[in-house]
């Protein structure tokens, strides 16, 4: 045989590899064959492909390969046990930028599924070359590498300490300074999950003067930028600022308020959420960071978000105005004076759901604990009628009667709003009717008129009809509301009394 | 006395028995006498002793009344001191109470609870709220009008794309197109459209434009209207782009001229750069073929028996010095020669092959 004959042998070896790894990749993007493949054994059939010689080969095999573990965990483990992953690392730090990116597509795939196969990948000794190739030039190499590290990072504080020992977050840091949109916004990914761990992590990346860049890529959202990525540099911040106070007021010094609340009116809602989960996370932990907040407008603006979501993104935006509240009556003052407690109500009745119900009761209570100022605010919104139907409604969940029930009672133990007491005075259950019975008797010793709208709304004689314990505080308030008046009065509201009279008119002898 | 002597001396008996009767009278009498004596004497003394008593006694009294005094006074002193330092203090503690009460009452007023600056507070909070809530409605409804029309230009963009593809369905006299039916009213949108939209060009080649003019670029604007020089035209001129293009014209250096010092060097440099570069094959190809051995034959007046002679190989030189004394030393930099520096750049076109 001449030679260009033999040539010709492996020239159509290599056609028909190339033809079979770029109709593997293909076949792999829609789910319904990936069973098919995997039956057919196409693990054991790529897996030689990966050291061919020819590069394209090569790299269509590793996307390929990428493709199927993407689908399904069983891949990804099948992945693993047959020890490509050594094999890819090894590559990973050698060949050119397109095999690259393959490789870390297959090493992301692998290790979003579970711990596991994340520390299967770790093991390999991956974090290295990924780090390495951190370092290229070409950006699709550098969105792959950081995309991999984040999914590593996700899964638990171990794995996140060990790619930050790697020395992942200065270049993480340096990546999100690149002019390409992905790259900035699959870096402030991989910062968010490794941040949200613990506070050392935080503590990590917030060294490396992340917070900066963060909060620089907030403030200018370029009409080009994909609507997302603001997102997720604000869930970073968010991340970033769970954790302590410092990393809170580090993250207020880099002057993102008032800027930020513009992001609240953007289309998106994951970006709304994660800025009000933002102001959350920095309003939880000192009064000062909740008073600059309240000063930049940031209630008014939490309201009008609440006003204009519905469902389960509303939770941050009411925890943040509970902790605001929480720290001082000037704040829960604040709170009040910017139409808070209506849009609280409102939030109340609308939202089935109900650990946000359970959050609204909590924020009631925050607010009206302070003083009878407060508390009248929050009375006069009808609110205490609905956090008593939650606390006695048996199919709401043990959180929200536990919660209702505490702020019943401490809005009730400040509030001297009458006209709101009245309604709670029939349907209470005892625990709270003794709250509302102590208000009572605070209020009518003083106030004359207050005296005779009670006895004209019949509330006097509900108040006899109340059985109580001689001698608990229950009958002492009821002693001391009765003093009040004289004594026909209360005789006359007595229940029985008109049975009585009819038994005085029978034994009556007429003289 | 002798007299006096004459005359006692019958006395003497009398004397004698006067003696004895006064002794006896004295005798009789003395128990009486001594103790009336005694009486008297002792009375004399108790008065005596009775007037030196309270004689004692009044000046006793005085010392004491004086003593007395001075400490009652004394002690008054003490305690008018004492009263009037407590009335001192007393006025100072209500004068200080008073102090302490304008005090506290202007301290919590203004530092503990402002009502006023709470209050102003409060306001001031509603205002920025309200200012905030106006300029997010205001934002938002700006980024909602910028993404309606931007929308509404990508749109109206994509349906020019579509008009100028399907431009062929223009309706004519003779036959109305697909969207100019007759049964309607009025012709279609996209009717209209088709009749506004230009045929797509096919983009012809650049012209060569002028070499890019140094000058900035007001000058640009005067090409076509340069100022009259006189008020009657003086003849037929050539037209005012190309004497601009004259006037203006850049230099051209001679290649002498604009070829660097180190032209040599660097393109040195650059052949191995780029030897550097592309250079992939580090064995050179070896052709298939193989001659065949060939001899190494060395040069006939270099071979000697001894060592290889260093002329001829390692250096071409003439070693005679006397003939090389009389020559100048060889010239390495030449003037220029202009021979081809006008080349192309003349007026006159003589030489230009078409």
């Amino acid at each position: 045989m001449s030679q260009r004959q033999v040539l010709q042998v492996f020239e159509q070896y290599q056609k028909a590899r190339t033809q079979f790894v770029q109709t593997v990749a293909e076949l792999a993007t829609r789910p319904q064959n990936v069973e098919t493949l995997q039956n057919a054994g196409v693990m054991s059939l790529l897996r030689p492909l990966l050291l061919d010689t020819v590069p394209t080969i090569q790299q269509t095999a590793a996307l390929a390969l990428g493709r199927l573990a993407n689908y399904n965990d069983d891949l990804a483990e099948a992945v693993v046990k047959a020890d490509i992953l050594p094999q890819l690392v090894y590559s990973l730090a050698e060949q050119n930028r397109f095999y690259k990116k393959a490789a870390a597509f297959v090493l992301r795939a692998v290790a979003k599924h579970s711990a596991e196969l994340a520390q299967a990948v770790v093991d390999c000794g991956a974090l290295d070359a990924l780090v390495i190739s951190l370092e290229e030039f070409d950006p699709g190499v550098k969105e792959a590498a950081a995309w991999a590290l984040g999914y590593i990072a996700r899964h638990n504080g171990q794995l996140a300490q060990a790619v930050v020992d790697s020395g992942a977050v200065p270049l993480l840091v340096l990546c999100i300074q690149e002019p390409e949109i992905a790259v900035k916004r699959i870096a402030a990914s991989t910062l968010s999950d490794i941040a949200k761990h613990s506070p050392e992590l935080a503590q990590t990346v917030v060294d490396t003067g992340a917070i900066a860049h963060l909060a620089q890529m907030t403030l200018n959202p370029d009409a080009k930028l994909k609507v997302r990525e603001t997102a997720f540099h604000v869930m970073s911040l968010g991340q970033i600022s769970k954790h302590s106070v410092d990393l809170a007021e580090m993250v207020v010094e880099a002057e993102i308020f008032p800027a930020v609340l513009a992001s609240l009116k953007d289309p998106d809602e994951y970006v709304r959420k994660n800025v009000t989960t933002l102001m959350r996370e920095i309003t939880k932990h000192t009064p000062e960071l909740s008073q600059m907040i309240v000063n930049a407008g940031g209630v008014a603006a939490v309201i009008d978000y609440l006003g204009d979501s519905r469902g389960n993104v509303r939770l941050p935006g009411i925890m943040m105005l509970g902790y605001v509240a929480a720290h001082s009556e000037n704040l829960a003052m604040a709170v009040v004076v910017s139409k808070g407690v209506p849009q609280l109500a409102i939030c109340l009745v609308e939202e089935p759901e109900d650990h946000i119900k359970a959050a609204t009761a909590w924020a009631f209570g925050q607010i009206g604990r302070h003083t009878p100022e407060h508390a009248r605010a929050v009375a006069a919104a009808n609110v205490l009628p609905k956090l008593l139907n939650l606390y006695l409604d048996t199919q709401s969940s043990e959180d929200l009667q536990v919660k209702a029930k505490k702020a019943l009672k401490s809005v009730l133990q400040k509030c001297t709003y009458l006209p709101a007491l009245e309604p709670l005075l029939y349907e209470a259950p005892s625990n709270i009717l003794k709250h509302v019975i102590c208000q009572f008797s605070k209020v009518l010793p003083h106030d004359s008129k207050a005296r005779r709208l009670f006895v004209t709304s019949g509330g006097l004689k509900k108040v006899q009809e109340i059985k109580a314990e001689p001698g608990s505080a229950l009958q002492e308030y009821i002693n001391a509301i009765n003093n009040c008046y004289p004594e026909e009065i209360v005789r006359y509201y007595s229940p029985g009394y008109s049975e009585a009279l009819l038994e005085r008119v029978e034994s009556y002898q007429p003289a | 006395s002798m007299a006096r002597l004459v005359r006692l001396t019958p006395q003497a008996d009398r004397v004698k028995e006067a003696y004895f009767t006064r002794n006896r009278i004295a005798e009789e009498n003395r128990q009486r006498e001594n103790s009336a004596a005694v009486r008297i004497q002792s009375w004399i003394r108790g008065c005596r002793a009775r007037a030196y008593l309270s004689h004692i006694h009044r000046k006793a009294t005085i010392i004491q009344k004086t003593w007395r005094g001075f400490k009652a006074r004394e002690h008054f002193r003490q305690r008018v001191k004492a009263a009037y330092f407590l009335m001192k203090m007393n006025f100072y503690n209500k004068m200080a109470v008073k102090i302490q009460q304008r005090w506290r009452g202007y301290y919590v007023r203004k530092y503990v609870h402002n009502y006023y600056a709470r209050k102003r507070y409060l306001e001031a909070l509603t205002q920025k709220n309200e200012q905030m809530r106006r300029e997010l409605e205001e934002l938002a409804e700006h980024q909602r009008q910028e993404r309606q029309r931007v929308a509404m230009e990508r749109e109206e963009q994509e349906k020019y794309v579509r008009a100028q593809r399907l431009h062929f369905l223009l309706s004519t006299k003779q036959c109305p197109g697909v969207f100019n039916s007759p049964f309607r009213p009025e012709p279609d949108e996209m009717e209209l459209r088709l009749r506004r939209v230009k045929p797509v060009r096919t983009m012809s080649a650049p012209k060569e434009s002028w070499p890019v003019n140094p000058q900035p670029s007001s000058y640009l604007h005067d090409k076509e209207r340069l100022p009259p020089i006189h008020k009657t035209p003086q003849g037929p001129f050539r037209p005012a782009v190309e004497v601009q293009q004259q006037r203006y014209r850049p230099l051209e250096p001679s290649l002498r001229v604009a070829t660097s010092i180190t032209a040599l060097e660097e393109a040195r440099e650059e052949l191995r750069r780029q030897e550097w570069r592309t250079r992939l094959i580090d064995h050179p190809f070896l052709p298939f073929s193989k001659t065949p051995d060939k001899k190494y034959e060395p040069l006939l007046h270099a071979a000697s028996p001894y060592q290889q002679t260093e002329y001829g190989t390692k250096h071409f030189r003439e070693e005679d010095r006397s003939q090389l004394e009389k020559k100048k030393p060889f010239r390495r930099v030449f003037t220029t020669c202009h021979v081809f520096d006008k080349f192309g750049r003349l007026y006159s076109s003589a030489g230009k092959s078409v």
